[in-house]
């Protein structure tokens, strides 16, 4: 069990309205992501979930009861910190026993869920260490380690791999998804990474400046972004958007194309441009196009190699069927 | 890189600081070692040439000899757990926000800077003076009889006033200490379920261990050689004769530089005994 409502969540430190009035359900057993630009209130609404922040208004329900004045460690919710938060001084076994100590666990109970955690997350071999002798993927699952044996309503995750390199951020995003598949927990996870909230999440909310602009699974956002921050927010490389006369064509005010929904010609097409810097992935290329008097440059992405050297002429075309038009107020239109 | 010329010249240049450093230390250290084992009594026939060690007996061996052990121990013993209990309490105050936070710290470390001598004079008429102290005052405002703070409780007024002046280093230094405490970690810990003083216990106190083991350090090899507080109340009266005392009145009141000397040199070894402990206490708490 692990549903969370949130109900007329504010949140204001001082004058400043970090959270304008936020409605949101986030239901029994989903990955849900928080993403958006850094400063846009995800962690804080994060932390207003777990209890480390109060709300200035509204209400807070776990699992169907007003959680609202229910200080953190009585929510039932368990947390992985962006810096790991892991206590230095003990070793590996002690920190994951920490939270069931605190509960008053009886200590053969203790050490099968350790045992068991341990196994899960490969750190057998490493349980009378201490986290300074860990490396950073060994950490994070450490922290992990700790949030399972609380076996909380939900994870609340806090940016947790924005520490890791990029090879292990891979290995650890499986990982993870792995272990929601495993237990069928709540998890909220918060990220600024859209690749991130795309690979793992099943309902993704993109926030701005505290004000939730889309709620829905990553294909949904992909496919039919509610407006324009949202469209150049999800997607890598970020959706071209092209406003004045050729939106108008088109019957908008501006008009979206992602890269790769961009056909590429050297001899004719639609819009017409120079090659700028062509990026060779060897699966994929991405060519940044300039001078097609759309105002910014376009990038498109294209399926294999492509013999584009910087200055050549090229010919772009947008397939129609894919096409995001929005109006005057950045909204989806039709 | 040094080249092996670039190496020499350093050598060459370092020379005079060293050889100066090592003559500072070294001549008072010879000098008193042979004054030890020397009968020398200035005002009474000077230099009565080599004894041996009968000094080094003979100052052992002396009725004050223990009393004073146990004196220093107490003062430097109570001086550490006062400043160490104290001072967590006080930098877990001070590292709250709060209105005026910069003078409050600036208040709090004050009593660091004022001499060892003014405190202890000030303590001595201002506070614990017993017909015209405040705490005279106080005592007689309740309704009970003044106690003569320095001859009825003299041990107790010297570590209260060293304490005094030495809470505020201990406090800088935990404080600095806590500041710099993830504060993650604590909210990992709340979180977890452990409530306000198992947060202390579990979190707090063991990231200041090694803030801790430092105050100790440092406080003790200053506490080993307090003397103004004692010389300017009680004048070593009253049991408050620390090891320290004991020799400055061999050989400054008793003219007795010999005797005086072979009680500095158990004074070195003790303080070394002590260093010693207390640096492997130390470099245990700072591998980890």
């Amino acid at each position: 069990m692990g549903q969370i409502k949130l109900n007329q969540v504010t949140k204001s430190f001082g004058d400043v309205e970090v959270i304008p009035p936020l409605d949101l359900t986030i239901e029994d057993g989903e990955f849900t992501v928080f993403v958006g630009p850094s400063g846009c209130g995800k962690s804080t609404l994060l932390r207003l979930i777990a209890g480390l922040e109060d709300i200035s208004s509204g209400h807070i329900d776990i699992n169907g009861s007003d959680a609202t004045n229910v200080p953190p460690a009585k929510r039932g919710l368990a947390m992985v910190f962006q810096s790991y938060a892991l206590y230095p001084h003990m070793s590996v076994r002690k920190n994951i026993a920490f939270p069931m100590r605190m509960a008053g666990i009886d200590e053969a109970e203790q050490n099968r869920r350790i045992e068991a955690a341990a196994k899960a997350l490969n750190l057998t071999d490493y349980l009378e260490r201490r986290p300074g002798q860990l490396s950073g993927g060994q950490r994070q699952r450490v922290a992990i380690g700790r949030a399972i044996v609380r076996e909380p309503a939900a994870f609340l995750f806090d940016e947790p791999l924005s520490n890791l390199d990029a090879a292990l951020r891979v290995g650890m995003r499986l990982e993870i998804s792995e272990l929601h598949k495993r237990l069928e927990t709540t998890m909220i996870y918060v990220t600024h990474d859209q690749v991130e909230a795309m690979t793992m999440a099943d309902k993704i909310v993109v926030l701005r400046a505290g004000v939730i602009e889309q709620v829905g699974s990553p294909l949904d956002l992909y496919h039919a972004p509610r407006n324009e921050f949202v469209a150049g927010f999800i997607g890598s490389p970020k959706m071209n958007l092209i406003k004045g006369a050729e939106a108008e064509k088109h019957g908008a005010s501006t008009i979206g194309i992602r890269p790769e929904h961009t056909d590429v010609s050297m001899t004719d097409g639609m819009w017409k441009g120079r090659v700028g810097v062509a990026e060779h992935l060897g699966s994929d290329t991405f060519i940044h196009v300039h001078d097609t008097g759309l105002g910014d440059m376009i990038t498109v992405r294209i399926t294999g190699d492509i013999q584009a050297k910087h200055g050549d002429t090229i010919y772009l075309t947008p397939q129609l069927d894919k096409l995001h038009k929005f109006d005057a107020n950045g909204l989806r239109a039709g | 890189m040094a080249t092996q010329h670039s190496r020499s010249a350093a050598r060459l240049m370092m020379a005079p600081a060293v050889i100066l450093l090592l003559g500072w230390m070294l001549v008072p250290l010879i000098m008193t070692l042979m004054f030890s084992f020397k009968k020398y009594l200035p005002l009474r026939g000077g230099d009565l040439g080599w004894v041996g060690f009968e000094n080094y007996v003979r100052f052992v061996s002396s009725s004050s000899f223990w009393p004073s052990v146990m004196a220093t121990l107490i003062i430097v013993g109570g001086v550490l757990l006062i400043t160490v209990v104290f001072g967590v309490l006080l930098a877990l105050l001070l590292n709250q926000p709060m209105w005026g936070q910069g003078i409050v710290r600036i208040l709090v470390i004050a009593p660091f800077f004022v001499m060892p001598t003014v405190s202890a004079l000030v303590w001595k008429n201002m506070f614990m003076d017993p017909v015209n102290g405040l705490f005279a005052h106080l005592w007689r405002f309740f309704g009970a009889t003044p106690i003569e703070w320095l001859s009825q409780a003299s041990l107790q007024s010297i570590v209260m006033i060293v304490s005094w002046q030495w809470l505020p280093f201990a406090t800088l230094i935990l404080l600095t200490a806590i500041q710099s405490l993830d504060s993650e970690q604590l909210e990992a810990a709340e979180m977890d379920g452990a409530p306000p003083l198992k947060r202390f216990g579990y979190i707090i106190l063991p990231h200041l261990g090694r803030a801790i083991t430092v105050v100790v350090l440092i406080q003790t090899i200053f506490l080993l050689a307090v003397f103004a507080e004692i010389f300017v109340t009680t004048g070593g009266a009253f049991g408050t004769r620390t090891l320290t005392y004991l020799i400055y009145q061999r050989v400054l009141e008793s003219q007795n530089v010999g005797l005086g000397s072979a009680g500095g040199v158990y004074a070195i070894i003790l303080a070394n005994i002590v260093a010693i402990f207390l640096m492997r206490a130390v470099g245990k708490n700072l591998d980890e």
